[in-house]
Parts: C-alpha cells; structure tokens; sequence
C-alpha cells in the first residue's frame, strides 16, 4: 500500500462512499418533502442543504421553525447539534492539517458524518498514507455522498410526497453507522470507549441539545485514551 | 407552517451554515499541520467509536417511528449489523445483513 498513488487512494474512497447513497438519497428527500410541507420555496429547501449541509442540524431547524421558536434559540439548538463537526474537525487535523489553506477549506465544508467515519476508519487503516493519498481518499468519498444529497433533497422538494413508512428509513442511518464502526473495534480500548459511548448516550438522553452525546463522547475518548494506556505502558 | 418572514428564513440558513463551517473548520484550520502533543492524539484516536455508537443508541433502543418503544426488528437488526461488522471487518456485509434483518423481521412480525 506504500506506493498507493493519489489517484489510487480516491477512487478507493469513491468505492467505499458508493453504499451512502442508500442513506443520502431517502433522507434527502425526506428533508426536501418534510421542509418544501413546511412551507419553504425551492430556493430556500435547496439552499439549506447546499449551506448548511448536515442532515441532523438541518432537520433541527426545520423543526423548531415549525414550531415557531425564536431565530437565536432555532441557531444554538441546531449549532449543538452540529458540535460534533468540532471532534472530527480535531481528530482529522492530525491527518489533513498540512493540506493547503484551500483545500482545507473545502475540506472543512464536506466534512459531513460520512466523511469523517469513512476517513477515520480509513486513515487508521493505511499507515503509510501520506498527505497526498489522505487528502485524495478525502475527496473521494465526499464524491458519491454530497452530490446525492444535493439532488435528492431537490428531488423530495420536486416530488413533495411522504414517503412510505414500511421503508423504515428512520433505521438507515443506524444500521449505516453500526455497520462502519463494528470493524473498527479492534482493540479492547476501542470497545471500552464505544460502550462507554452507548451507556452514557443513553444515561444522559434527557439532557438538551444533544448535550448528552457531547458528555457520552468526551467521556469515551478519555476512556479510550485511559485503556490504551493501561495496556500499553510507555517503554 | 412556517410563520417566519424570508428574512428571518435566509438569516437562520445563512448563519446556520456560516457556524457549521467554522464547527468544522475550528481544529482543521487553526491548527494546520502544527504538531498536537501526544496526549490529544491518543484521545482523538476514538473520537469515531467515542460518538458514532452514542449517536445511534437512543435511535435503536428507543424509535421514533414506534413512539420511543423498544423494537425487535430494529434491535435485531442493530445487533445482527454490529456483530457481522465486528467478525466480518467488511462494511457492506454489516449494512445488507442489518437491512436484511430488518425488513424480514418487520415483514415476519407485521
């Protein structure tokens, strides 16, 4: 894998994002049916998910302007949701720091939850990567995710019909999340951190703003970091 | 419906999406390629398996689509998805098996 070239590395990200858009498509036009319902015109359902761009926050704020909520609370709600954008921001830094001011900027703007699973997963995987390959791999995977989420959110605006509930596409997302991270549970301070995860995450539920998860993650790096540690003492 | 004015709508997309971008680029941008020190890196190490497990947990155990009561389908499937994806190490595998566990079971129990 050491001569793996740039153009190598982001048609194996391109590969590997391929399945996403079994989640991008329904949940974009989720958004597009649920906001174009909600009373907003094309330009601006569109614009929500070409700015804005993460589905959580997105649905957030659709939400709570239904529900008529002042514009300060509707922005720190949805900007909670999107705290988690912060963590990977940090963890891909050490990989993607280095790239150029520009680059880092588009970077930044695609780094969607998609992104970052696959990248993580994938950075851990290929030690001898280097910026290059990184940053290709990057791309790569953004490729089949944003453009799909683009169209299908205008798709659902177009369409403008609720989508059958026997999809159960309230479960994509889960079983998509689930399925990238069991592989990547390949120590035992992995798992102790994703159960810390779970258990907190589901202790702390009640907490708002999706505090809850934020607490649950920060508590499970530092259990990650902590079992590591322990089972490799520093030479 | 939504009662906000056109102002009020571009104002919550445009900041929404001026602060998810500076979320995104906070470490990313300021940080650059400046060395973080060891102790950073070996949390950061879990930030995937720290948040993605939370982020889905209360959505398995608790569904909005049943009214937040716990579901076999969508707990078998869970199940079914991480424990393909832990003994496989193959991400498709994990995500047909889940789907697969999931429609037949929805179908199974009606």
């Amino acid at each position: 894998m050491t001569d793996t070239t740039q153009k190598a590395a982001f048609w194996i990200g391109v590969r590997q994002g391929l399945p996403f858009i079994f989640l991008m498509v329904p949940f974009g036009m989720l958004f597009g049916v649920v906001a174009t319902e909600a009373g907003l015109n094309l330009l601006e359902v569109m614009s929500f998910s070409i700015v804005v761009i993460a589905g959580a926050a997105q649905f957030t704020a659709l939400a709570l302007m239904v529900e008529d909520a002042p514009t300060v609370i509707i922005l720190v709600t949805a900007l909670a949701v999107n705290l988690r954008m912060a963590m990977y921001s940090a963890a891909l830094t050490p990989h993607l720091g280095a790239a150029p001011l520009w680059q880092r900027g588009f970077i930044a703007y695609f780094m969607v939850d998609q992104a970052f699973a696959l990248s993580s997963v994938a950075f851990e995987e290929h030690h001898s990567w280097g910026l290059a390959q990184k940053v290709g791999y990057y791309f790569g995977a953004i490729l089949p995710v944003a453009p799909c989420w683009y169209f299908a959110t205008l798709f659902g605006a177009l369409v403008g019909e609720a989508m059958p509930e026997a999809l159960a596409l309230d479960f994509a997302l889960p079983i998509v999340f689930l399925a990238l991270v069991a592989p990547a549970l390949r120590t035992p301070a992995h798992i102790a951190a994703a159960g810390v995860s779970i258990v907190l995450a589901l202790a702390l539920a009640w907490m708002p703003y999706g505090l809850g998860l934020l607490v649950a993650a920060l508590a499970a790096m530092a259990t990650g970091a902590w079992v590591e540690t322990k089972l490799e003492p520093p030479a | 419906m939504i009662q906000q004015s056109p102002f009020e709508i571009w104002l919550i997309i445009i900041a929404l999406g001026a602060g998810s971008f500076g979320l995104r680029y906070s470490f990313l941008g300021l940080i650059g390629d400046r060395a973080l020190p060891p102790w950073a890196l070996r949390h950061l190490r879990y930030t995937a398996v720290a948040v993605m497990p939370g982020l889905v947990a209360p959505a398995v155990l608790w569904p909005d689509a049943t009214g937040g009561t716990p579901d076999p389908a969508r707990l078998a499937a869970a199940i079914v998805t991480a424990g393909v994806g832990y003994y496989t190490r193959n991400v498709l595998a994990a995500v047909i098996a889940g789907a697969g566990t999931l429609y037949g079971l929805l179908w199974a129990l009606g």
